[in-house]
């Protein structure tokens, strides 16, 4: 992975001085609040609803395990011994003490950590797909372009203090594990008819209120031209994004505004006025990211039967929760957060260590945060998952539900966030409570459920499979469930949603009924969401509010 | 009388907002004056600076800005944004090469990315501490994308 020069140590130690400063004088009243708070919300605090939370930057999701010790060490020594991680492929952690940031920022520095423009209206972490570099399907790692692409957003002059929070992400696969599709910027690498490599280009996606897909804008940019290609981008959006009404800021509304077509135009005068003096990455600097992903020191294995011989539980954890590695010998597993024991995402001080130990002996010291709140070990020996198996089982990282319903992602929810209307764990409780067996959950194949507690959609519900979103309804929590949402590749679309809200207490049954009509259309090995696409959401509608208008 | 920070250094405000001091020898009119204005207001012996506000268009600069000895650069707080792009513009691309001033409500925590963007003068509120706020050029010694540095900051980038 990336290892820090001098340069990249001295930005992030320059900048936690900074911060401690900020803190000291807005605690001797210099530095009012409101000037303050956009300057904390750039280094990743927020003031929540019983204190303040922290969100870690994992850039593109990579951490050593020397970083995952350091989540375990804050974790114990600066909250309630646990953290929780997110959709940004981030750590927030949810009980700091405002005072005491500076100094968990300082420790964050000493391993190649940093909170940089974890929230603000500016941009934000890079994310990327979780199986970079070992995918099958890959067509070349993205994770150098997030790297070139992070440096160059860290601390940008021009673009810190945008209209709204800007998220871009980066697929080297058309799988498209990384969502690029609802991203205000999306990269997809590509070749073109001479083998080039290079990177489509796609703006206005994202969800939150108006949720909606990011369109093409450019077929094929080169890789010199990427910053140049950015830039242009985000300079048109800093001048041209709304800043009068905060619920139409981020750059989607620009492209709305304006039709995809006449953005591109706008795009392209802005770029063609720029490129005498717009960044050009060198082919040094590329070669000198690359050389830092280059491939691990593979053994040269067999592929090999691990599973023969081995009991039910560890077929179907190697089922479910491991995934097809290019090189022979080798696979990547999913480290499940989502224990019924715990919030999904959700993981302890105990189990950072451990986890850490693992990724040491097991994965090169390499492990990835997924934007569904898993971890994956990416390049583990095929003959050592049987003990990587036992080994997660013992902390209770090995629920075998990975891309099953209740493999769901949550935002915390009213629990703790200030924004929210309604609670999410809850919720994800009485799921798991309902859906306990794995049988079914199988039978039922691939779901990808997702839950935020406001339309900020933190929770990506707008494309879940099935998305619940909780509302306010004169104080009291209801739920809106959406269902054919997809986050990936061509498939990503929006949900629609059903009808009414419902109760807490009913989405258990809600969902089954859902399942029931599910099972009843489904041709062959169809999805939920691809039977969902083909018959449209009638039947499912009628199946949902069967039983609520009987009882009616 | 305010003084403002120029090049990292405290010196005397020479200028009047025309809101301050419409007779003052060197005064700094709102774009929509100037383009009203223009004849006149070079006719008048004075020194002409041109206020942008956060929504006004840099284009309107764009024949002007190499001949205008000042262009300030209005800033509502820490959100507002739009600024840096304008300082970029009227740099890089206009060839602006006199004094480019930050007006409105700025603060210490701003100076540094400013002088990034080509600005070169700040006009901080009224008690604010200059001497403090001078501190804000050495926040960083290091940075990973090229600026427009008129003002003189130590700052180290990779090659490449």
């Amino acid at each position: 992975m990336y290892k820090y020069d001098q340069i990249d140590q001295q930005i992030v130690t320059q900048r936690v001085a900074q911060y401690r400063d900020q803190t000291q004088r807005f605690l001797a009243g210099t530095l009012a609040d409101e000037d303050f708070r956009a300057l904390r919300l750039r280094n990743g605090l927020y003031i929540q609803r019983f204190a303040p939370m922290l969100r870690v930057s994992i850039p593109y999701g990579l951490l050593s395990s020397a970083q995952v010790r350091m989540f375990a060490r804050i974790a114990r020594e600066y909250d309630k011994g646990f953290g929780h991680f997110t959709t940004r492929q981030n750590i927030q952690y949810n009980w700091p003490e405002l005072a005491k940031v500076p100094d968990i920022l300082e420790l964050l520095a000493s391993v190649e950590m940093h909170a940089i423009q974890t929230s603000g209206n500016c941009i934000r972490n890079v994310t990327s797909d979780p199986l970079s570099g070992v995918a099958r399907d890959e067509i070349e790692d993205p994770r150098p372009w997030c790297e070139l692409v992070r440096q160059w957003a860290t601390v940008h002059p021009e673009f810190n203090f945008l209209p709204r929070k800007f998220k871009i992400a980066i697929t080297g696969s058309t799988a498209d594990r990384a969502a690029v599709r609802v991203h205000d910027i999306g990269l997809i690498i590509k070749h073109n008819a001479a083998g080039e490599m290079g990177f489509e280009v796609l703006v206005g996606g994202g969800l939150g209120r108006a949720p909606s897909i990011g369109q093409t804008i450019y077929d094929f940019v080169t890789p010199h031209d990427l910053l140049g290609c950015l830039e242009a981008i985000l300079r048109v959006y800093n001048l041209e994004g709304r800043r009068d009404n905060i619920h139409k800021a981020r750059i989607k509304f620009v492209v709305k505004a304006n039709g995809v077509e006449k953005f591109r135009e706008m795009v392209d005068a802005e770029w063609a006025a720029s490129k005498s003096y717009a960044p050009v990455l060198s082919d040094a600097e590329i070669a000198r990211v690359k050389s830092y992903f280059a491939p691990p020191a593979y053994e040269k294995l067999p592929d090999s039967d691990v599973v023969t011989g081995k009991g039910n539980d560890f077929r179907r954890w190697y089922q479910q929760n491991t995934r097809p590695h290019k090189v022979p010998g080798y696979r990547a597993v999913v480290v499940s957060l989502k224990s019924i024991k715990r919030p999904p995402g959700d993981i302890t001080d105990a189990q950072l260590d451990a986890v850490a130990d693992i990724t040491q002996r097991y994965s090169f010291n390499e492990i990835r945060a997924t934007h569904d709140q898993n971890l994956v070990l990416a390049d583990v020996r095929q003959q050592d998952l049987y003990t990587v198996w036992q080994e997660l089982t013992r902390i209770d990282l090995a629920t075998p539900n990975v891309g099953t319903l209740t493999d769901m992602i949550a935002c915390p929810g009213l629990d703790l966030c200030s924004l929210a209307n309604a609670r999410t764990y809850t919720v994800v409780d009485l799921i798991n409570e309902r859906f306990d067996d794995l049988d079914y959950l199988y039978d039922l194949g691939e779901i990808q459920l997702k839950m935020s507690g406001c339309m900020n959609a933190c929770g990506h519900h707008h494309v879940g499979h099935i998305g619940i979103l909780g509302v306010d309804k004169s104080g009291e929590e209801w739920y809106q469930v959406t269902i054919g949402g997809s986050p990936n590749g061509k498939d990503a679309d929006l949900g629609s949603v059903i009808g009414r809200s419902f109760k807490q207490e009913e989405i258990p049954d809600v969902l089954e009924r859902l399942f029931r009509v599910y099972l009843e259309l489904r041709q062959e090995d169809e999805r939920f969401v691809d039977t969902v696409r083909r018959t449209g959401i009638a039947p499912f509608k009628a199946g949902a509010y069967a039983q609520a208008n009987q009882a009616a | 009388m305010r003084k403002l920070i120029k090049q990292r250094e405290i010196v005397e405000n020479t200028w009047r907002h025309v809101e301050e001091d419409p007779n003052a020898s060197a005064i700094i009119v709102p774009l929509a004056q100037w383009l009203t204005e223009r004849e006149a207001l070079l006719a008048s012996g004075k020194q002409i600076g041109v206020k942008l506000m956060p929504a006004d268009k840099v284009e309107a600069l764009k024949d002007d800005a190499a001949k205008l000895p000042l262009i300030a650069l209005h800033f509502g707080g820490l959100g507002e944004g739009r600024g840096y792009s304008q300082a970029h513009i009227l740099r890089r691309r206009y060839g602006f090469t006199g004094e480019l001033r930050a007006v409105g409500k700025v603060q210490r925590d701003q100076l540094f990315v400013m002088a990034r963007c080509g600005i070169d003068a700040y006009e901080l509120p009224e008690g604010a501490d200059l001497n403090v706020a001078l501190t804000a050029f050495d926040d960083y010694t290091v940075a990973y994308q090229p600026g427009i540095d008129t003002v003189a900051l130590h700052l180290r980038r990779r090659a490449g």
